[in-house]
């Protein structure tokens, strides 16, 4: 049976326009139990895409920036401070007396965020709570997940959670991709998420904020605590969106909670833990640099590229993310912009040492920081009124009146493939298995330079292909694609190529480097073997459907 | 059925590594039948990519070395093809067939014969076991780059290296550097040749040499192949002291062959028969470098220094190769590609020495129009010699891309 939430949120259906490209609409029959038919329509990236998905209208993806967005915003229901204890003490004894008092039932939207990443416990606490209080058929819409919450898979099996609208990888991933869960897997950018909360596209019922510090009043924050996390920015539209909110810590501090990025004026209720995660595992105790030959020559070919192309000057940002390729980067960025006496603005984090280090030594006026990874950063961010804490509103969100994203240099992304139109995969491996969420990789795309630094092939998989198994982002957004053999300048960025004329850079048509690749490898890759039924679906940052998950053959 | 048939069944051979760590590599093992035709059981991780490329590869292979009948399990971890027929080739001769035979990958083209006295400042030391290392060695430009099969291959592990060294050469794109082979002593260094010689490397670095007998041996086996196999390009030799012996008979083994283009040192040994700690200043090798460094100009070869060992500290590298360079020597070792760079920048003449010949060049081509038999350069007069040190400085320059 499809998945439905419950009756008094279904008010949204209809509202959204089914807009189809064309009359390129069809519908497979499938011999699945779960689903019979499926209704596609090609979008305009080409893909075929479901028309519905989990019982809601979806509408195809229409270009990067074709997006006229009607109507309101959602919003919670009206509370009064008469339903609140005056003392402000919200605390409840469990996470289960929690969930209780927020009227858990059976169908209903369970949120959580991914500060903690791999450290955190407090996810498949509540949802395995849920499941003893013996509530079916959660939707789980964490902001990311990770291989620590294989758990889930367990509780899909027993039928405690239905699907999942997040980010599925590792055992999640395989159970996607297998055709095992039973609702349609759903994927969005750290903007996308809150774009879908915000538009009323996805309404969490009860939203389970993991807090390293917090005060009986439900104020909360990232920056102390034991389990200290740094941002706790992805929880913020939960908390501002959801028809109730736990907080849930393991550092309760007397009212007030300072700083608090989560104010407790959103907050139902607090619950009190021994542990909310492993702190080894929340925050890396240093992040490392690559020490590969290759990766380190693809980190130096871009800030290079950064560097002749007249990006880095006084006043420029960028952001980079806290991959081995991303922090050494960065740290070749920084002596060339001590060499050249240049100064950063902002930069944005995922914040690292290496960022940190830039700060202190007046490299950047302020890091603006969506996420911490790791000690140094974490510190930072409790300790410097410059290193701002962020979250996906005012970073990535696409239905705002602006956002950060669009206004950052250049951005240094990752990708599992890149085809030679510069469409981008993040999702996927090459072979279709869900691989990772899309995390702030779509929304960082609109930087005024989007370059992909990727290996040209992994152990025998060559990286750029004639067409990536899966899209996450278009050739319209991506400009610039970085490897260990050259770097490949998107024909549609003439400006760029200008810029790096008469540099000792290695510029090379992407089909140059493909084909050299491909003599390596011994010829082209087989293409991955899949079935006609969608397992998930790839959300492009206005919430329309850029491309399908399929179940694999 | 006959007892030769029977023995044939028995017939067995593994080669290469598998494992959740390693990379670009796979293990083959090969069971000979009598009968049956080829059965082949993949596993790989680059299944749904190449998965039908690799059986058909196979196939082929064991079909080149005339192997029908055999039941073959492969466990892939992402090797490329040339690695692939390497280990396929290796494993049917360790089962004692394919005698004779070869299954060699596709050829990359051949780069111009290297220079006698081409650049040499740096020559990145690839293990012959770990063709990880081999693929991408290229792309970080040393002068040369070295196929080990000498100490850095455990001895079990000869016969698969040099197969493996002999496919890199032929099928790896090593990016113009100069592509050579240290091979093992003799005489097991002679069945290395056999392998390698076909494919041409540029150059031969003849390990542990004391004597120049052995270089001269080392000589006519690759003169011999050469005549076999229509080679007529030059392959150069690279004799390396590593002795107190050695370093004593530093300009006979440099004079041994015309073929000797270059003559180094390895510490690591050479320290080790003195009796000495090898320390990173090396006041204890001081006398055998300066020595080898005399005895090299007096040949008429390229004296090039041993390796830097320790990869994570690339000041201590820069000041050893600077020291280096004053000593006389025009290169080293490298044991790890992002040494490179810093080893090209230690063995770069400075701006001032550069300006300094190109002056003396000047003022000597402008002697040369004068017709003056004196070269002079303000009050200084020129000595030949000094004429040609300032050319050669001049045209190593230009070569490193120092200056245009």
């Amino acid at each position: 049976m499809p998945w439905r939430q419950p009756e008094r949120h279904r008010w949204y259906k209809g509202q959204q326009q089914t807009a189809l490209a064309g009359d390129q609409r069809l519908t497979i029959d499938l011999m699945s139990t779960t689903a019979t038919r499926v209704e596609l329509a090609r979008n305009a990236a080409g893909r075929l895409v479901p028309i519905s998905v989990n019982g809601k209208d979806q509408r195809p993806y229409a270009g990067a920036v074709q997006d006229d967005p009607q109507g309101h915003k959602a919003a919670p229901a009206i509370r009064s401070c008469v339903q609140y204890p005056e003392n402000g003490d919200k605390r409840v004894p469990d996470l289960e007396t929690a969930l209780r008092k927020c009227g858990l039932r059976n169908g209903m939207v369970i949120s959580s965020h991914h500060h903690l990443r791999d450290g955190d416990r407090v996810a498949v606490m509540a949802l395995e709570t849920a499941g003893k209080l013996g509530a079916r058929d959660l939707m789980w819409f964490p902001s990311a997940s990770f291989p620590s919450q294989a758990a889930v898979v367990d509780l899909m099996e027993a039928g405690v959670v239905h699907h999942i609208e997040g980010s599925m990888n590792g055992p999640l991933g395989d159970y996607t991709t297998q055709g095992k869960m039973r609702g349609v897997g759903v994927l969005r950018s750290h903007g996308g998420r809150w774009q879908a909360v915000q538009d009323g596209e996805v309404h969490i019922d009860i939203a389970v904020i993991a807090a390293p510090t917090a005060d009986p009043f439900g104020n909360a924050d990232g920056s102390h605590g034991k389990s200290a996390c740094g941002s706790l920015g992805f929880a913020l539209a939960d908390s501002m969106y959801a028809d109730r909110v736990i907080v849930v810590t393991d550092s309760l501090v007397p009212f007030p909670c300072v700083p608090w990025q989560i104010p407790g004026n959103s907050v139902d209720f607090v619950v009190q833990v021994d542990s909310i995660g492993e702190p080894a595992k929340i925050v890396s105790g240093t992040t490392q640099i690559t020490r590969s030959p290759d990766r380190l020559r693809i980190a130096e070919f871009v800030a290079r590229f950064l560097r002749d192309a007249g990006i880095m000057r006084n006043g420029f940002s960028f952001q980079a993310g806290a991959g081995g390729i991303a922090l050494a980067f960065v740290d070749y960025l920084r002596h060339m912009m001590k060499e050249d006496g240049v100064k950063a603005r902002f930069v944005r984090g995922g914040s690292t040492r290496y960022l940190v280090e830039m700060l202190q030594e007046g490299l950047t006026d302020y890091i603006l920081d969506g996420q911490t990874f790791d000690l140094d950063g974490v510190r930072s961010i409790a300790a410097d009124p410059r290193h701002v804490a962020t979250s996906p509103f005012t970073s990535y969100n696409f239905h705002g009146k602006g956002n950060f994203a669009s206004m950052v240099d250049a951005v240094v992304l990752g990708a599992t493939e890149v085809d030679v139109n510069f469409n981008a995969n993040v999702v996927t491996h090459s072979d279709g298995r869900l691989l990772h969420g899309i995390g702030g990789w779509q929304n960082c795309l609109f930087a005024g330079c989007s370059i992909l630094a990727v290996p040209s092939f992994r152990d025998r998989i060559p990286v750029i292909v004639d067409e990536v198994t899966t899209i996450t982002g278009t050739g319209e957004m991506i400009d610039v694609v970085a490897t260990e053999r050259g770097i490949a300048i998107n024909p549609r960025r003439r400006d760029l190529l200008d810029a790096v004329k008469g540099s000792r850079l290695p510029i090379r048509p992407i089909q140059d480097i493909q084909a050299e690749v491909e003599q390596i490898c011994g010829g082209k890759p087989a293409r991955p073997r899949r079935t006609e039924r969608p397992v998930a679906i790839v959300k492009w940052v206005d919430g329309s459907v850029l491309d399908t998950v399929w179940q694999l053959a | 059925m006959s007892g030769l048939a029977k023995a044939e069944i028995m017939r067995s051979g593994e080669a290469g590594h598998c494992g959740k760590d390693v990379r670009s590599d796979l293990q083959v093992a090969l069971e000979a039948r009598g009968e049956g035709g080829i059965e082949i059981g993949l596993e790989s991780r680059v299944a749904a990519y190449y998965g039908e490329n690799i059986l058909a590869q196979a196939r082929q292979a064991l079909s080149d070395l005339g192997v029908r009948d055999a039941h073959v399990t492969i466990h892939d971890e992402g090797a490329l093809p040339f690695v692939i027929a390497a280990r396929i080739e290796a494993a049917v001769r360790r089962a004692g067939l394919g005698q004779g035979r070869r299954a060699l990958p596709e050829a990359v083209p051949l780069p111009p014969p290297a220079a006698r006295d081409r650049l040499r400042r740096s020559r990145l030391y690839l293990p012959g076991s770990e063709p990880k290392y081999f693929i991408n060695a290229g792309l970080h430009a040393p002068d040369a780059v070295i196929l080990d099969l000498e100490d850095s291959v455990h001895p079990a592990e000869k016969d698969a290296a040099r197969i493996l060294a002999r496919n890199a050469l032929r099928a790896v794109d090593f990016a113009g550097a100069e592509r050579t082979v240290r091979i093992n002593q003799l005489p097991m260094g002679l069945a290395d040749l056999e392998e390698i010689i076909p494919e041409q490397p540029d150059m031969v670095l003849v390990p542990k040499t004391e004597r120049a007998e052995q270089v001269m041996e080392v000589d006519r086996k690759i003169a011999e192949l050469k005549r076999q196999h229509r080679i007529s390009r030059p392959i150069w030799l690279m004799p390396i002291l590593e002795s107190a012996l050695g370093i004593e008979n530093a300009f006979i083994v440099a004079a041994a062959t015309p073929n000797v283009a270059a003559i180094t040192i390895g510490l690591e040994d050479y320290t080790a028969d003195l009796g000495v700690v090898k320390t990173s200043e090396g006041a204890e090798s001081l006398y055998a470098r300066t020595r080898l460094v005399n005895a090299a100009r007096a040949a008429g070869v390229t004296a090039i220094d041993s390796v830097y060992g320790d990869v994570a500290d690339m000041d201590g590298l820069l000041r050893w190769g600077q020291k280096s360079r004053a000593l006389g020597f025009e290169g080293m070792g490298c044991v790890h590609p992002l040494q490179i760079a810093v080893v090209h920048q230690a063995f770069a003449p400075t701006p001032a020495e550069i300006e300094k010949a190109q002056r003396i060049v000047a003022a000597f081509e402008e002697a040369q129009q004068r017709g003056l038999g004196v070269v002079s350069l303000g009050s200084k007069m020129i000595d030949p010699p000094v004429v040609q040190r300032a050319g050669k400085l001049v045209k190593r320059a230009k070569e490193m891309g120092v200056i245009q």
